[in-house]
This record gives C-alpha cells, sequence and structure tokens, in this order.
C-alpha cells in the first residue's frame, strides 16, 4: 500500500482511546447544556477504541445544524458539508477510498427533510458507512421549527395551528429503501449507544442509527428523556432482527409509540449476507479492487491514455 | 471558400438511423482525404420526428456548417405513421422532403425516397425546382432495400445513391461496413449498396456537382465531437471518478466517460439528481480522486449549492456545463449560449471559479486539461462551458493532437513527508488553511494520510478549519480566496497554448469580439469579409473567468468599432465585457442569434455589413441587432 495512506493500515490498534477522538475545542461552544448532541458525541467517541479505528483512518462528514457541528468536536478528518448533503459526499469518499472509515451525521431536518432523497438512494445502493441521524423533533439552530419528525400537532412559529402533518417514520423508511442494518438508540443511554454505534461501524453495509437527541432549548416536551426499553434486552420483545417483516413490524411498533410516550431502542434490523454497495461494483469490473486514491500516490503505476481509445474513431 | 465543397443533408425521421448513417458516410470522406465537418439537427423524440444531419467536405479546411447545403437525401419518416393528423405531432412523412428545401442552393440535388415521400404532396414543388434549378432523383430507395435486403437498408441505399450520383466509387464505404459489421448483414448490406449503386449511376445526370477530391491528408485523422474531446481530455489528465445525472446534452460527456472509466480503473456513478452529482465529486475529490460531474442549464443549477461548497472548502472540483436552450427546461436539443451569466454568478457570497469555454473539438480536448489542472493546482472549482452545437459535431482532428502524457498529478496536494515537516496545531490538526500564500493556494493533505487531519468546512474557518466568525480571520481568509483568480491569470498567460484566438489580418479596421462554440463561423466569416474587400478582424474568447482583460483591451484599442456575436437574447458577453474593462460600451454592437441554431457564416457576413453601414435592421428574421450604448 502506498506510503502516503499509512494511517489506514499502518495503525497501531494498542492504545487507541477514546481521547485521542478529542480535540482541542470544546463543544460548549454551541451547544446548550443538557443537549442530547454531547450523548452522540460521548458514545462516538467510545465506539471508536471498540472497532480498532484510529482518527487518521476516519473520515466524519456532517451536514448542518446543531449536529453538523459533530465534526468540530470530533477529532478525525472531517468535512463539515451543507444541509442535508452530507450522504452524497460521505459515499463518493467511501468509493474513493474504501479504505477509509466513513461516518456521516446529520439532524432530523437535514436527514429526513432536505436530505430525504440522498437517504433513500443512499440506503438503497447499501453503502458501507455508519449514518447517524440526530433525531430531536424540531429545528434547533434555526430556533425551534416544525421538523419532519416532529408529531402531528406540533405548534411552532412556522406550524402556529399545530403541525397538520404526520411525522416521518425514519426506521420504517430506511428499512423499504435498502439499508442493511437500521437501529434506535438514545442519548439518555450512553452504553447502548456505544454499542449500537460500534456495531453499526462493523457492519459491512449501510448503517442507518436513528439517535434519539433532547432539546432542552427549544422541545422540552419530546419523549427523547423519557427512559427507554432496549428489545434486545427485553423478553416481551421476541422477534428475529434478521427477518423483514417482523423488523417491519417492530420499526412501525417504535414509531407509533414514541409519540405516546414510550421509547423503545435497539437493533430493528441487520442483514449480515449482503454485499456492500463497494462490493458489487467491484465484483461487476465496475471499480478497481484497489483504492483508487492511492493510484495518485504510486510512481510505478502506469496511467493509460486516450491515445489508446482513438482506434474506433479513425 | 464555398468552391468545391459537398453539403450534404440526410434527413429522415429520429430513430431512422440518419446519425449513425452519416458519421459513416463523414467517415469515408475522411478517410478519402477531405476535411469534414457534421451539423446535427434533431428534435426531442425519441422515435419520428423531422431530423437532419449536414455534413461539409471539401479539400480546403471546413470550421463550420457552412451556409445551406447543396445535396439533400430525403429518406421519409418511417416513424411519422399518424393516423391522426390533428394528433400532438400531426403526420410529418412528408417533412424529410418539404422541410429541408429553404436551405437548398441553386443548383442543388434531390433524391427523395419515392417509396414513402410523394412530390406531387408537396405545394409548388414544381415550381421551386424550375427556379432553382434543382436536380430531382426520384428513388425507390425503400424498394431496394426490401428486394436486396431490409427495409431499414434503405440509408445504404441512399448513400449509394449520393456516391453513384456525385462520381465517388463505393470502396470506403464498404470497407466501413466491414469494419462495423459482419455475417448476413453485412452482405445484404453490401448488396443494398451494390444495386442502388448500379441503378443510379445508370440514371441520366443533369448536375454538376460532383464530389469533391483531395490528396491524402498527411497525417493521421480520427472523427470525433466535441464530448468525446472533452472526455479524452478529461481522462489524459487523470480524472478517474465521475458522478451525473442525465440531460441533454451533458449526457453524451456523461456516457463517453461511463463507458471508459472501468476500463482504466476508474468509477462512474449515475445518482439521485444534480445536487448529489456535484457533491459526489467533491467527496471523491477530498478523498483524493480527481473527479468531475456536469449537467446542463436545468441541472447545472441544482449545482449552484455545491459549487459554493467546493469553493468554501477548497476542494478541487470539475464541472461540464453544456448549454442548451433556456429558460427553464427551454428546448432540449437546441443550442444556445444563454447561460452565460448563470455560469459565472450561481452560487452565493464572494465566490470565485474558473470558467473555460473551448471553441472547437480540438480545444474541448486541451481545455478539459486545463481545466483539470488549474482546479487541482489552486484548489477551486472549475466549469467548462460547452453547448448542444459543440457537443454533438463531429471534424475531423489530428491523431497527434491528443498524444501527450497523461497527468496524475494531484496539484497542491502533500506527500505524508511534506506533512509531517508542515505546522500543526496545538492540538495535533494540521494547518490546512493558511492566511499568508501569496497565491492563495494552502496545500492539502488527503484523508488517511498520517497526521493530515483537519476539518473542511463550508462555514468560514479558522486556518486548522474550525468555524469561526472572527472578524480578522475573515477578512484573511476571503481574501486568499480571491487572489487565486490573479494567480490564475498569470499562470494561463504562461502557458503555451493560445487561449484568446485572433482571426484575420492584425491591422484590421473593425472588429468582431465572439466566444466558445462561435469563434469558427467567426473566423470563416471574417475570411469571406476579408475577401469580399472588408477590413476585420476577430477574437475569439475561451476564458471567460478570470476574465482576459489585457488580451481584450489591446483588441478593442486596436479596432474602430466592434462587433460581438453570440447565441442568445440578451447580449451577456456583451455585458461582461463592459463590466470587465469598464468602457467601450460605445464601441460595442451585438448579432444575437437564439432561435435554436447556431450561426451560420454568411449571417455573421451579412450581420458585419449592415453595421458597417450603419444600419440597425438585421439582414434576416433569425437574428437580431442590439445597438451599441452611445447609438
Amino acid at each position: 500500500m502506498s506510503k502516503s495512506f499509512s494511517a489506514i493500515d499502518g495503525a497501531d490498534e494498542e492504545g487507541i482511546d477514546r481521547e485521542a477522538f478529542t480535540p482541542g475545542i470544546e463543544p460548549q461552544a454551541t451547544w446548550c447544556p443538557g443537549c442530547g448532541d454531547f450523548g452522540v458525541l460521548k458514545a462516538l467517541k467510545g465506539a471508536m477504541p471498540e472497532i480498532g479505528r484510529t482518527p487518521d483512518e476516519t473520515l466524519l462528514v456532517t451536514g448542518i445544524g446543531c449536529s453538523g457541528k459533530l465534526s468540530s468536536y470530533f477529532e478525525s478528518y472531517g468535512f463539515h458539508s451543507i444541509h442535508g448533503r452530507s450522504l452524497p459526499v460521505a459515499r463518493a469518499a467511501k468509493l474513493a477510498n474504501p479504505g477509509l472509515e466513513v461516518i456521516a451525521a446529520g439532524g432530523d431536518g437535514d436527514g429526513y427533510g432536505i436530505g430525504g432523497n440522498h437517504f433513500m438512494h443512499t440506503a438503497r445502493e447499501n453503502h458501507d458507512m455508519l449514518y447517524i441521524v440526530f433525531n430531536n423533533e424540531i429545528f434547533g439552530l434555526t430556533k425551534g421549527q416544525t421538523s419532519p419528525t416532529s408529531p402531528k400537532g406540533h405548534k411552532s412559529k412556522t406550524q402556529p395551528h399545530g403541525s397538520a402533518k404526520d411525522p416521518i417514520r425514519p426506521l420504517s423508511m430506511a428499512l423499504s429503501a435498502g439499508a442493511s442494518y437500521v437501529a434506535r438508540t438514545a442519548a439518555v443511554n450512553p452504553r447502548q449507544a456505544t454499542e449500537v454505534l460500534a456495531e453499526a461501524m462493523e457492519h459491512d453495509g449501510f448503517a442507518h442509527v436513528d439517535f434519539l437527541t433532547q432539546c432542552p432549548t427549544w422541545n422540552k416536551d419530546a419523549k427523547q428523556y423519557v427512559p427507554y426499553t432496549d428489545v434486545q434486552q427485553s423478553d416481551d420483545y421476541d422477534f428475529d432482527v434478521a427477518d423483514r417483516r417482523e423488523a417491519a413490524e417492530m420499526m412501525h411498533e417504535t414509531e407509533d409509540k414514541l409519540y405516546e410516550g414510550e421509547v423503545l431502542t435497539g437493533r430493528f434490523y441487520v442483514e449480515e449476507d449482503r454485499r456492500s454497495y463497494g462490493q458489487e461494483k467491484r465484483e461487476t469490473g465496475e471499480m478497481p479492487e484497489e483504492p483508487l486514491a492511492e493510484r495518485y500516490f504510486d510512481d510505478d503505476y502506469e496511467w493509460e491514455r486516450s491515445y489508446d481509445l482513438l482506434d474506433v474513431h479513425k | 471558400m464555398t468552391g468545391n465543397e459537398l453539403i450534404w443533408r440526410i434527413a429522415g425521421g429520429s430513430g431512422d438511423g440518419i446519425d449513425s448513417t452519416s458519421q459513416s458516410f463523414t467517415k469515408a470522406l475522411m478517410r478519402a482525404g477531405l476535411n469534414v465537418f457534421t451539423h446535427r439537427h434533431y428534435p426531442s423524440r425519441i422515435r419520428g420526428g423531422h431530423t437532419y444531419v449536414e455534413v461539409r467536405a471539401a479539400e480546403h479546411e471546413v470550421k463550420s456548417r457552412g451556409d445551406g447545403f447543396n445535396f439533400l437525401l430525403a429518406l421519409g419518416d418511417s416513424f411519422a405513421r399518424n393516423p391522426q393528423d390533428e394528433a400532438y405531432y400531426g403526420n410529418e412523412e412528408a417533412k424529410p422532403l418539404s422541410e429541408n428545401l429553404d436551405d437548398l442552393r441553386e443548383g442543388g440535388v434531390i433524391v427523395y425516397d419515392e417509396g414513402l415521400l410523394d412530390e406531387s404532396e408537396i405545394d409548388d414543388f414544381e415550381e421551386r425546382v424550375e427556379a432553382n434549378d434543382w436536380h430531382v432523383y426520384p428513388m425507390d430507395l425503400r424498394g431496394i432495400a426490401r428486394e436486396h435486403g431490409r427495409e431499414i437498408m434503405r440509408n445504404t441505399a441512399g448513400v449509394a445513391v449520393t456516391a453513384a450520383l456525385l462520381g465517388m466509387d463505393t470502396d470506403p464505404f464498404e470497407e466501413l461496413m466491414s469494419d462495423n459489421m459482419g455475417g448476413d448483414i453485412l452482405d445484404d448490406n453490401l448488396t443494398v449498396l451494390e444495386e442502388a449503386y448500379e441503378t443510379a449511376a445508370d440514371l441520366d445526370h443533369s448536375h454538376d456537382l460532383e464530389a469533391p477530391t483531395a490528396d491524402e491528408h498527411d497525417e493521421q485523422q480520427v472523427l470525433l465531437n466535441g464530448s468525446n474531446a472533452l472526455a479524452y481530455g478529461a481522462l489524459d489528465e487523470g480524472c478517474r471518478f465521475i458522478a451525473g445525472y442525465p440531460m441533454t446534452p451533458w449526457t453524451d460527456v456523461f456516457t463517453i466517460m461511463t463507458q471508459h472509466l472501468p476500463e482504466v480503473g476508474g468509477i462512474s456513478e449515475q445518482v439521485e439528481d444534480e445536487i448529489a452529482a456535484a457533491s459526489l465529486a467533491i467527496g471523491a475529490s477530498h478523498a483524493g480522486v480527481k473527479a468531475m460531474s456536469g449537467s446542463s442549464g436545468g441541472g447545472f443549477a441544482l449545482m449552484s449549492e455545491p459549487l459554493g461548497l467546493a469553493e468554501m472548502t477548497e476542494t478541487p472540483l470539475v464541472l461540464v456545463e453544456a448549454m442548451r436552450a433556456g429558460p427553464s427546461t427551454g428546448m432540449p436539443t437546441k443550442p444556445e449560449q444563454a447561460d452565460l451569466e448563470h455560469i459565472l454568478y450561481t452560487s452565493q457570497g464572494d465566490s470565485n471559479r474558473v470558467v473555460f469555454a473551448p471553441s472547437t473539438v480540438a480545444e474541448c480536448y486541451d481545455q478539459a486539461r486545463e481545466a483539470f489542472r488549474v482546479a487541482y493546482e489552486y484548489q477551486i472549482p472549475a466549469v467548462i462551458v460547452i453547448d448542444q452545437k459543440l457537443s454533438g459535431e463531429t471534424i475531423n482532428v489530428p491523431e497527434a493532437h491528443f498524444d501527450r502524457e497523461p497527468n496524475p498529478d494531484l496539484g497542491s496536494t502533500l506527500t505524508e513527508e511534506e506533512i509531517a515537516e508542515a505546522s500543526h496545531h496545538a492540538s495535533g490538526k494540521f494547518n490546512r488553511f493558511q492566511h499568508d500564500p501569496e497565491d492563495g493556494v494552502s496545500p492539502r493533505s488527503i484523508p488517511g494520510q498520517s497526521d493530515g487531519r483537519f476539518l473542511a468546512s463550508g462555514n468560514e474557518h479558522t486556518p486548522q478549519g474550525h468555524i469561526s466568525e472572527d472578524p480578522d480571520n475573515r477578512v484573511a481568509q476571503t481574501d486568499r480566496r480571491l487572489r487565486k483568480l490573479d494567480a490564475i491569470r498569470e499562470d494561463l498567460d504562461d502557458t503555451e497554448l493560445d487561449r484568446q484566438t485572433h482571426y484575420g489580418p492584425d491591422d484590421a479596421e473593425y472588429g468582431i469580439l465572439t466566444w466558445g462554440s462561435q469563434q469558427s463561423t467567426v473566423e470563416e466569416a471574417v475570411e469571406r469579409l476579408n475577401d469580399d474587400g472588408h477590413s476585420v478582424k476577430a477574437l475569439g474568447v475561451s476564458d471567460l473567468m478570470p476574465y482576459p482583460k489585457a488580451d481584450v483591451t489591446e483588441f478593442l484599442e486596436s479596432v474602430e468599432d466592434c462587433l460581438v456575436v453570440e447565441m442568445n437574447a440578451s447580449a451577456q458577453f456583451r455585458g461582461l465585457t463592459q463590466k470587465e474593462l469598464g468602457r467601450f460600451g460605445e464601441k460595442l454592437s451585438s448579432l444575437l442569434k437564439y432561435n435554436g441554431n447556431p450561426f451560420e457564416p454568411a449571417e455573421i457576413v451579412e450581420g458585419f455589413e449592415v453595421q458597417v453601414n450603419g444600419g440597425t435592421e438585421p439582414p434576416t428574421a433569425q437574428v437580431r441587432i442590439e445597438p451599441a450604448a452611445g447609438d
């Protein structure tokens, strides 16, 4: 492997700890006291040593909003893109260099609203990456407008009569679009969140994690503060996470109950034997075996010339 | 100029193989040593609807479609069998003959397929034939094709009749057919070719027109269109990633790249929309691969947002904008140069990009290479502007033009050894966006490199990439990003490529200023005007941003008056010139065309004559004259 990407295969996995992912800049600068975003950051930092990845071999692509600031407070290569567009940036980076651990993150407006189209297609293509959506049922950074996950009847300055819209069902959307790993976790339980994020990163395919985060400033009513039930830990929810139909049923249950005050979390769907998009492309010859980005640093690689393509034009 | 030349127009229905037949015919003429140029005209429909391709061939260089044509092969539209005349598109069966008569030159030749067309259905046909001294040969091309092969081979029969009537032999056509097909299909086509040729050769010829002849070309020639040349330039400059969404005429570039990228170890992605397409190109480029995306007007509008993101994060990005007539979906298959201001100014803030508008097929290759070099060297988006005309027209180019070494250099990107020596801030992050570089370029690292970590943010950011609203930092970062354009201007002026092209005698009295795909048509008009005793020169501009102020100023100072020729209604390039130079308003008048067809040289000649004589009435209803500001 090329010397210019030594971080990727030369990582000394011993001794990576969560502190390696802490930059010299503090999230208190922009996140309010009690914000659920702290829980995402903590869980993500905790998950990294679990999967044995270093900051140099990790690329975190974020959208815009409070959640988008995650890339400022997490030490790795970062790309703070634009509202709703973290997925297309992230998936191309993964195709260009499959050696990278690629994580995309954004909020519920970002991921389920403006970026909904990208969410559907990235899930469908089953790109090998983790996608975290901070779900606090509100637009935070623009000061409290109704979001795609706000409950029906939610009142805000932009929906003064109460929202007439049903909220998005993100887990069901991810499943029907084709995500091969779908989970919901919550900032109020960092232990489960850490486990889920680590498992999602180790999953070979598109892993969507709907991360319930509380917004103490704009959405005190949200159910994200409520103690949750882990469906894997509870005998009441005996279902097969590899079974699409059973998973769909459980997703409907959590999506209905969330607005009734009962929060069910955990892994809802895990599809183990499906090839990721990159693998599919490599197998059909649509994409090179070796990471494309490395070629530009390989002095011995012979670059083909279009001159050789001209015969058909003679 | 228009002496010994053939301009052959093959007309028929979309989906009848008009395009492929004309390409083979053109290639045969090229192999015979002639210079060739093709112009495509087609409707936004899949099957049926009037379409034609013009093939211009001569011993002398041909740079444009020319004026009118002198040989019509009208094949009939096999898909236009609409039983309801009042239906959406009506019955267009006779159009291949009736729609093409206006531009047929005096003394021209008409061959039509009497198996599908009937001249008696066309009003005044006989009178027009007589008045214009046309020579008409009705031939049962469909019958010949049916008898000796299959109906679709009536195209082959038409080519054979063309050859027989123009005194060409069929060897080059037979050779090409053997290259492209085999088995029974080849045998049948060869039989149809022979039968049709002999039938036409036995006719009494009443016309003088003959096929031009030429000595063999000195150099090996290739027949390419602008999309092909652009794609090959990108590949040679190391582009190995493309993401796009189909839209005419950008689709041509996209599909050519998609065809070749897997062959050379690259990646092509057809994605959900144009915002995603440009964002993917940014992601791949950030991860260390030379990447491009592109679209046509409406799709490029969606790319405004990622274009700004690339500027702010200083991620190298190459976008193609293949213009078609607008606004909105406009006319999907017709050319226009009306997206200029959209391309220059789209995206919010004090934003910057490089914009190149190649003028010819050969220049599409050169400018694509330059766009990649500049984008990666200066970490800035570069837009290559072509249009539906340049995208689809083919011309012969010496093969040697493409014989250059590939350039996989990622530009201002550090190796790990260099990163180790670079400055890092306290938390260990690499100083990615330093304030001080004079040319504005602060070298970057690539994710996965040791100790090169940084944050690329679309928000204003500190040298380490952290979001910042500090006023001093803001000014320093903005100034640095804007400095790049001056450095790029100097860089471009130092390259060997002839970027702004001069046509006509240096000491000419009058000037014509033009840009992009209209340059070669203007060049032909300038030659003709000088032959006619005028004193005219032209400047063709291919760099739109950074604008070549010095070159254009020098040109405009040297002429008394100047006509700006462009394909739009609002004189956008003239506006840009006045904005950039801040003067010359009284010297610049415009000749504008926006009817869906590119200029013909004669329209420029006539428009120029009107201007010299002080008139404002355009020579034809298809062009418009916009007088100078002082008039």
